[in-house]
């Protein structure tokens, strides 16, 4: 399965829904919408992968480099993940401290109000 | 000893390829259905590394995919062409500390081979200065189909 791409916002929140692989094939696309939508002024980035069905280090570095964006400008990038297999590639590579992992869109909302 | 040989241009899309025949011979070799993920991400890390160094070093040079069944193990080597000094998994995980200070977005080959150490039953990085060469395996049922 190829990569699809989609992202919305909500308050301060910008949603990203990505569904399929995330490989080192298609893992540009998602980089250069991270790029944009930062660009933009999107600097709270709730990325959700319950619809990935691969994810490699390609694709973990693309979410870093998201990250390190987001960061200098005091934003965030966190994640919705619920996979077993997705969530193993993480805590393989320790970026579990990395990253604030979520069970659900509300969930991450939640806990992105809180924040405020 | 029965093998499958590939070969394929340092194209990402390539990638996707190798990967789903890895999976599709480790299924063949009885490869339990619960390892089948992890031999679906090993291999796809370890021919995406291999694509990322030929793009850099020697784009018009191939990269070979091996797949064998020997002794009741399923056996996958990925050999480049491209000149490495990166190290074998024994060095572990880069920090993250590290990787937030890289660039954004930047390819990040240490995490690929921690990938794989993370996830093959057994693995041998033999990095060169004519290019690396990734030996993994995982334990096949006796009752495996032959792959070829």
């Amino acid at each position: 399965m190829d990569l699809k791409l989609d992202h919305h916002s909500e308050d301060r929140l910008t949603i990203v829904e990505v569904e399929g692989e995330i490989d080192v094939y298609t893992a540009p696309r998602l980089r250069e919408l991270l790029i944009d939508l930062v660009n933009k002024g999107n600097f709270h980035l709730l990325v959700n992968m319950e619809k990935v069905d691969f994810l490699d280090s390609t694709g973990l570095g693309v979410l870093v480099g998201g990250l390190k964006r987001v960061r200098a400008h005091d934003g965030s990038l966190e994640l919705v993940c619920t996979q077993e297999r997705i969530l193993k590639i993480f805590r393989i590579t320790g970026l579990t401290k990395v990253f604030g992992i979520y069970a659900s869109v509300d969930e991450a909302k939640e806990a992105h109000g809180r924040d405020k | 000893m029965a093998t499958v040989e590939l070969t394929f241009s340092a194209l990402p899309a390539h990638v996707r390829t190798a990967r789903l025949l890895a999976t599709a011979i480790a299924r063949r070799t009885g490869v339990e259905e619960s390892l089948l993920d992890e031999v679906r991400l090993a291999v796809g890390e370890a021919c995406s590394r291999a694509v990322e160094a030929h793009r850099l070093h020697c784009p018009g040079e191939p990269i070979r995919i091996e797949l064998c069944d020997d002794s009741g193990r399923f056996e996958v080597i990925v050999t480049d062409s491209a000149p490495s000094d990166e190290q074998g998994p024994e060095f572990g995980v880069p920090r993250f500390d590290d990787i937030l200070g890289q660039g954004p977005g930047v390819f990040m080959p240490g995490f690929g081979i921690a990938v794989i150490a993370g996830l093959a039953d057994d693995v041998e990085v033999y990095p060169s200065q004519k290019g690396m060469r990734i030996r993994m395996s995982w334990p096949a049922a006796a009752g495996g189909l032959s792959p070829v």
